[in-house]
């Protein structure tokens, strides 16, 4: 579940705490962001070693690079997603391509495929977990929990005419997983944040 | 009306040819699932898009049309309305009638999918390709994708959306991962200003409680409690929920916040409560209703303060008195105390939902027994003074700083080591040559000891020696623990 918003009054005095090497800001950092970045990692590595590995791997550039995030660019979270999202599937497409020479299965084609693909499953996750609670809790209901729009609409209190606009945009948020960015560009992780 | 018809849907095995267009949820993560694209126009002759998930978690992608299904139309609300062709009866008819008969039934009547605006249409797509409408307004959207162009582009894109979705995976974050990736990130940069070794306890100790927590619902928040301790060599206990005793660890931590010259969280409550238990007391009674899962951001942010205050203001503060009411540590102390206790309780908060709990890192109870050791002395005084330890036939007071006699306290296992605990005076100092008995026990053991969970005549202590002074400093450990 997301938390709830942080000023970003909250990442910038961060931002600035580990620019002055406080150790106890590198922990609520951890705290704060843990599970996001373990959770991204393992959604795109499906392995619970590499995703330890990338979770050090993330906090270490933080604390070492702190200065390399830009609040003016959008919400610390947002960039950390990203930073694990590109690291993950750094490593991904290493592991893959070693495999690959080591004379295992599948094309080159194939790698880039499940490469994109475990990239666009990390993306709609952080999507789902960025959007408005308002609109994941439509969602929820009608997917997980199977109630129809009507449903859905008693059970959230609003107009049968709302919870239609909140799954359908909840859903058009979420299709833009979909959109691969140009090669070399960062992931998309603003979008829903 | 059908929701009831729809939310019957069962969960049985697909029915007809798997759509394999359609990712399996919970597949999207693993390289080489399928690659998720669709072929585009499938939906056009009636199928719908939901990759949802049955309700005991496996998903299964058969293309069941929402609503579209007769068999499982049991309790079926009674809707007459059309039912889509080419498909069993939504809701069966009134069965009486085929048995008295021994007729089939009558073909049901055609569909006539209900006249809708584009704009009603367009915004049930969302709904449509996550098979939550009804089957009239269903078959209204699948006639409407057959001839409007960019309604069947965001169909599609939108039945690949519900693809994605995909059931959080509860990843248990292993609590030691954090320790290991400070450790690795102070070791590629030291910290210009680090966290005291004397607060590190507490900061461990409260964040692998707040790991535990993660993942509570409301039924976990609210589990009965019971907190246990000695008070006047009898076990107590008070009760109180999982969320009640992050409360307790709130209003305690307080003492050492306010010391801090952190906000006092009974500030609020105005009293003027200074122990640990009047205190917890006091706060439980401030607040208006029984404490919730709300109390947990605030305990975390009173930890934060709290170590990061530890941290400016340096080992100097260290010595800095911390009054606990009836007795004070130095702040170096009390921290380690408050670890302690928050170990103690998310032991408790565990038990009381059934989720393990590991005890605290080797180095991190080692601190802990050895304050429970320097402790022993003062305490044995006190019970001594009140009449509850033995003057012992063979007490001796010796000079300040001079060796006494002792008992030699023997912790086994990780975390442990051997302390000689003065029996006859604080100012004393163990001596191995004064030595009159000599007890053994496990590390965990012992803290559950001097927590009060368990009663000193119970202690699986291996004993040597002076039985009065082993039986008054198992009571004395006991009498260490506090509400």
């Amino acid at each position: 579940m997301a938390k709830k918003d942080a000023p970003p009054r909250w990442d910038r005095k961060m931002q600035q705490r580990l620019a002055r090497g406080e150790a106890a800001a590198l922990g609520e950092l951890y705290d704060r962001f843990a599970s996001l970045v373990y959770s991204l990692a393992h959604r795109v590595l499906g392995d619970e070693q590499a995703a330890d590995g990338i979770t050090r791997e993330v906090f270490a550039h933080v604390w070492e690079h702190p200065e390399t995030y830009d609040p003016k660019a959008g919400p610390l979270r947002t960039w950390v997603a990203s930073l694990t999202h590109r690291l993950a599937v750094q490593r991904l497409r290493a592991t893959e391509t070693a495999a690959l020479e080591q004379g295992g299965r599948g094309s080159a084609e194939d790698l880039e495929r499940r490469v994109r693909h475990a990239a666009v499953a990390a993306r709609a996750d952080y999507i789902v977990q960025a959007m408005p609670t308002p609109l994941r809790a439509a969602l929820e209901s009608a997917y997980f929990q199977r109630r129809d729009y009507r449903q859905t609409a008693a059970d959230l209190g609003v107009t049968e005419d709302e919870a239609r606009r909140r799954l359908r945009l909840g859903l058009q948020l979420l299709s833009t997983a979909h959109d691969t960015p140009a090669p070399g560009a960062p992931p998309e992780y603003g979008g829903a944040a | 009306m059908n929701e009831a018809n729809r939310s019957a849907e069962p969960d049985g095995p697909d029915e007809g040819p798997a759509d394999e267009n359609h990712g399996k949820p919970g597949e999207h993560g693993k390289p080489g699932a399928g690659d998720g694209k669709p072929t585009g126009d499938d939906f056009r002759h009636g199928t719908t898009a939901h990759d949802r998930p049955a309700q005991d978690g496996t998903p299964h992608d058969g293309p069941d049309s929402p609503g579209g299904r007769g068999h499982d139309g049991g309790t079926g609300d009674g809707a007459e309305g059309g039912t889509p062709p080419n498909r069993e009866p939504r809701i069966p008819l009134p069965r009486a009638s085929v048995e008295d008969t021994g007729l089939p039934l009558p073909p049901p009547p055609a569909p006539a999918p209900p006249r809708l605006e584009h704009g009603v249409l367009k915004s049930l797509l969302g709904a449509w390709a996550l098979a939550a409408c009804s089957a009239e307004e269903t078959a209204a959207v699948e006639e409407h994708l057959g001839t409007c162009g960019p309604c069947a582009d965001e169909a599609r894109r939108l039945r690949e959306a519900v693809g994605l979705l995909q059931r959080p995976e509860s990843l248990d974050l292993d609590p030691s991962l954090r320790t290991r990736v400070l450790a690795s990130c102070l070791d590629r940069r030291p910290p210009r200003i680090p966290v005291p070794e004397w607060a590190r306890a507490y900061d461990a100790e409260t964040a692998r409680l707040d790991a535990l927590l993660q993942d509570f619902g409301d039924s976990e928040w609210h589990a009965p409690v019971r907190l246990r301790w000695f008070a006047d060599d009898e076990a107590t206990s008070r009760r109180t929920t999982v969320a009640g005793v992050i409360a307790h660890l709130v209003a305690v931590d307080g003492l050492v916040a306010r010391a801090m010259g952190l906000e006092d969280p009974l500030a609020a409550a105005g009293a003027e409560a200074r122990t640990p238990g009047a205190r917890t007391e006091a706060y439980w009674r401030a607040s208006r209703f029984p404490p919730t899962r709300t109390v947990r951001g605030p305990w975390r942010e009173q930890n934060h303060a709290i170590v990061r205050t530890a941290s400016f203001t340096g080992s100097s503060a260290g010595g800095m008195g911390i009054s606990y009411g009836d007795f004070e540590l130095p702040l170096r102390d009390a921290l380690l105390d408050r670890a302690f206790e928050c170990w103690v309780h998310a032991e408790d908060i565990a038990e009381a939902v059934n989720y393990p709990y590991d005890p605290p890192a080797p180095r991190h109870l080692r601190s802990m027994i050895d304050l429970a050791a320097r402790m022993l002395p003062l305490v044995l005084a006190a019970r001594r003074q009140a009449g509850l330890a033995a003057p012992g036939p063979g007490r001796h007071l010796v000079a300040a700083g001079e060796p006494g006699r002792s008992l030699r306290l023997e912790i086994e296992g990780r975390g442990g080591g051997e302390w000689l605990i003065p029996l006859d005076s604080p100012a004393a100092v163990g001596s191995a040559e004064h030595e009159v008995a000599h007890i053994a026990l496990d590390g965990v053991e012992f803290c559950r000891l001097a927590a009060g969970h368990v009663p000193p005549t119970e202690a699986a202590a291996g004993q040597v020696g002076d039985r009065e002074a082993i039986k008054d400093v198992l009571y004395a450990a006991a009498s260490l623990s506090r509400m």
